[in-house]
């Protein structure tokens, strides 16, 4: 590590490099505060090999200036919450991600090549997680928006249960692929229960039986369209998506999940 | 609607001294006053009254009096007239009993079982106008030893917080309260020296300046939090449980999120704010060691962050787990701490008193030698100074109080918060009412309140011979119990007066 800092102290224009660190055996603290202290001497390109379970990447960079130009590539398995309370940065992880990804995230972007963890996106409030693969419980728990920051994820297999409770806004794009692998376990239970805003685009049939009573279904309209179809294509961009499977992906039909009222707990009370 | 119920209160105006000047009307905001042109009288409709003496204290002339309602039902140890006023409401309405404020029934309040000592011949007592007493206290985890370098005191490692005198204000957020009552509360804080919570309600850009006195709040809601909120702020505070509604979450309804409160909790104005009664990513004390420490990578170690729980039956073995999961400070709310709204079942059921609490926490801790890696606030109906100085002579660092900040700036406790209309502007978001709270005056007030307590903590301190804060934490013999068992006097640690 301290020889990269070094390294990258010599040249001209740090931004540009893409410094490589390596990992191993490394405490997250130290990890992350060696990327703050080159991201404030300018650096912007990152690349973090033999990762393995350091968690919080991307929360400690508040107050570094070119911060959202800044793009951390990991490899490896990071630990939770990759990318909470992150506020700018870009975050790719070539493996798969634990539990708690871009926790209370506020801008920037998440992508991973492989699985997620639990508790995804939760309070999320801003910036784009895409994952390549399947996603765990408790899923985009709490995200909601405010004015121009709409927070989104992009699933490209299936969640499990518990997936949007209380969800406030944002959206979520579940693709469904991988559809064999995951047999009956396709749709998790008790989606959306508590859900008073925002958006789950869905893929493919829904069953009425497994939504949260507060969840109502109904067909996108052309500009919901649209927007899934923006996504759809980062989506493919980013995990180099066949052309033939794309195209499919782009013209299915979408079910759109919202909440039936947002206020689900106005009468509960006495007087 | 036509209720079957009697009313709480009466309202008696004596006509002579009566001038129909009409300021109980405009006072009053929950409709009982209406004024007759044909007859030039005013009229009443006490079935709305609330108690909370606004009309009675503003009225010119002192012409009205509002008394507890003298008819009531055939008296009866059981069935109380709340009990059966609270049933004909849900059977009227099918819903949960909602209220304000804390816990009002008559469990027993260890505080007026507790004595203080003094010292007589053998130990001289301090007269604090004379000589120096230290009050100023330190927040934060501590080192497990003390290093000396070259003769100087290696500094400690871990971030602190300074208070002037130790007591806090507790966590109301701009929503639960009025603008001008969180404004006063971050002054008042701020210019004595010690700090005040946001809740978990955001924290306006305009206040920031008083950032140095400012404990911020990370909910099941996560309303308002980015890094610029938790940056800005001299500690963080994860908050689990409240006293008043241990175990359940929050319900801001939409009508009283105007478009400063959605700009501050970073929500569409009109929507309802629901927090989760767990944060979702907090499932046991390896989840929690999880979120204290991205709050602390996300704040770069430069804040103590505080965990605070409700005073539930195992509270020692999860402040335990807290400290383990890397908490600095450890908030203790009890039975009796307030709220703007809670299921009455909750408020007045769920918990334990948080005398009893605070001293099986303190205990637990110091037999597991972990004390020093955390501070302990608690909270939860702290009426003057002398509960305070128990408090701490039991193990507390420092205190919040909530209820009797808001005393000062003119409760009542009627205990309405939950309707949005409160008469004395405090947890209401109706500009026509929030106005009466001006916020020089509830700057004032609550800065009186902290500097007569901070006086009578002195002299409680030199009437004992102490002189300063430190020397008092944890320290039992300073207490004596009366009127209780064996068991309450076990668990409190103290013996029995006259032992």
């Amino acid at each position: 590590m301290r020889q990269a800092a070094k390294k990258i102290r010599g040249k001209g224009s740090v931004s540009a490099t893409t410094v490589t660190i390596d990992a191993r055996g490394v405490h997250y603290k130290e990890l992350n505060r060696h990327i703050r202290s080159l991201a404030v001497e300018g650096g912007e390109r990152f690349e973090v090999v033999n990762v393995f379970g350091q968690r919080f990447f991307g929360t400690n960079l508040w107050g570094v200036e070119n911060r959202n130009n800044i793009r951390i590539l990991v490899r490896g398995t990071p630990g939770s919450d990759l990318g909470a309370f992150m506020d700018g940065p870009e975050i790719e992880v070539r493996g798969n991600v634990q539990d708690a990804t871009g926790n209370t995230m506020n801008s920037g972007r998440i992508i991973i090549h492989g699985n997620a963890g639990d508790v995804l996106g939760y309070g999320m409030r801003g910036g784009e997680i895409f994952v390549r693969g399947n996603v765990g419980y408790r899923v985009g728990i709490h995200m909601k928006e405010y004015r121009d920051m709409v927070p989104t994820i992009v699933i490209g297999g299936t969640t499990q249960d518990f997936f949007g409770e209380y969800m406030a806004g944002g959206r979520v794009i579940v693709l469904n692929r991988f559809f064999s692998e995951c047999s009956e376990s396709r749709q998790s239970f008790f989606i959306g229960t508590g859900m008073h805003g925002g958006s789950i685009f869905v893929r493919g049939e829904v069953n009425p039986e497994r939504l949260g009573a507060e969840v109502g279904v109904e067909e996108p309209d052309v500009e919901e369209y649209g927007l899934i179809r923006h996504f759809v294509d980062s989506y493919c961009r980013h995990f180099d998506v066949r052309e033939a499977e794309a195209r499919i992906l782009r013209e299915d039909r979408f079910y759109r999940l919202c909440a039936k009222s947002a206020r689900p707990y106005g009468k509960l009370y006495a007087y | 609607m036509l209720t079957s119920l009697l009313p709480e209160f009466s309202v008696h105006r004596d006509e002579d001294r009566c001038i129909q000047c009409r300021v109980c009307e405009r006072q009053c905001s929950f409709d009982v006053f209406s004024y007759d042109a044909e007859d030039n009288v005013m009229v009443h409709r006490e079935e709305n009254c609330v108690g909370c003496q606004r009309c009675a204290v503003l009225c010119p002339t002192n012409a009205l009096s509002i008394r507890i309602n003298e008819y009531s039902y055939k008296p009866n140890w059981n069935w109380t007239r709340e009990y059966i006023q609270d049933l004909k409401k849900q059977a009227e309405t099918g819903g949960v009993v909602l209220t304000g404020m804390g816990d009002d029934k008559p469990h027993k309040i260890y505080w007026d079982h507790i004595l203080i000592n003094a010292s007589q011949v053998t130990n001289p007592s301090i007269d604090p106008l004379r000589e120096p007493m230290e009050l100023r206290t330190f927040l934060g985890r501590k080192p497990d030893k003390l290093e000396i370098e070259d003769g100087v005191l290696s500094s400690n490692e871990y971030p602190n917080v300074v208070l002037s005198t130790p007591i806090m204000f507790a966590a109301m957020s701009y929503g639960a309260i009025s603008y001008n009552c969180f404004y006063s509360l971050a002054r008042a804080a701020f210019e004595s020296g010690t700090l005040f919570n946001t809740g978990e309600g955001g924290w306006p850009q305009e206040m920031r300046k008083f950032g140095s006195a400012t404990i911020v709040q990370c909910a099941s809601g996560r309303f308002g939090i980015d890094l610029e909120y938790l940056n800005d702020a001299a500690a963080v505070e994860i908050k689990i449980g409240q006293g008043a509604k241990p175990g359940i979450g929050g319900h801001l309804p939409g009508e009283k999120v105007s478009e400063h409160i959605s700009q501050t909790r970073m929500i569409p104005a009109g929507s309802d704010a629901i927090s989760p009664a767990p944060h979702h990513d907090i499932y046991s004390i390896e989840d929690l060691q999880m979120l204290v420490h991205a709050l602390k990578e996300a704040t770069d170690y430069r804040k103590p962050i505080l965990v605070k729980i409700s005073a539930v039956h195992n509270a020692p073995a999860i402040a335990s787990g807290m400290v383990r999961a890397g908490a600095d400070i450890i908030v203790i709310d009890g039975l009796r701490g307030g709220t703007g709204a809670a299921p009455k079942i909750l408020r007045d059921n769920v918990g334990i008193p948080i005398e009893l609490a605070l001293a099986a926490v303190d205990t637990r801790l110091r037999t597991e030698g972990i004390r020093n890696r955390a501070s302990l606030v608690i909270s939860g109906g702290l009426r003057n100074s002398s509960d305070i100085f128990k408090a701490i002579a039991l193990g507390a660092d420092a205190v919040y109080i909530g209820t009797s900040a808001l005393i000062a700036m003119g409760c009542t406790m009627c205990q309405k918060c939950y309707t949005g209309k409160c008469a004395w502007g405090i947890t209401t978001q109706d500009p026509y009412l929030t106005k009466r709270v001006n916020p020089e005056i509830g700057t004032a007030n609550l800065k009186n309140l902290l500097r007569a307590w901070s006086l009578e903590l002195k002299e409680l301190l030199g009437c004992g011979g102490i002189n300063s804060i430190e020397s008092l934490r944890g320290n039992r013999l300073q207490l004596r119990g009366i009127g209780l068992e064996n068991w309450e006097l076990e668990t409190l640690g103290i013996r029995g007066a006259g032992q």
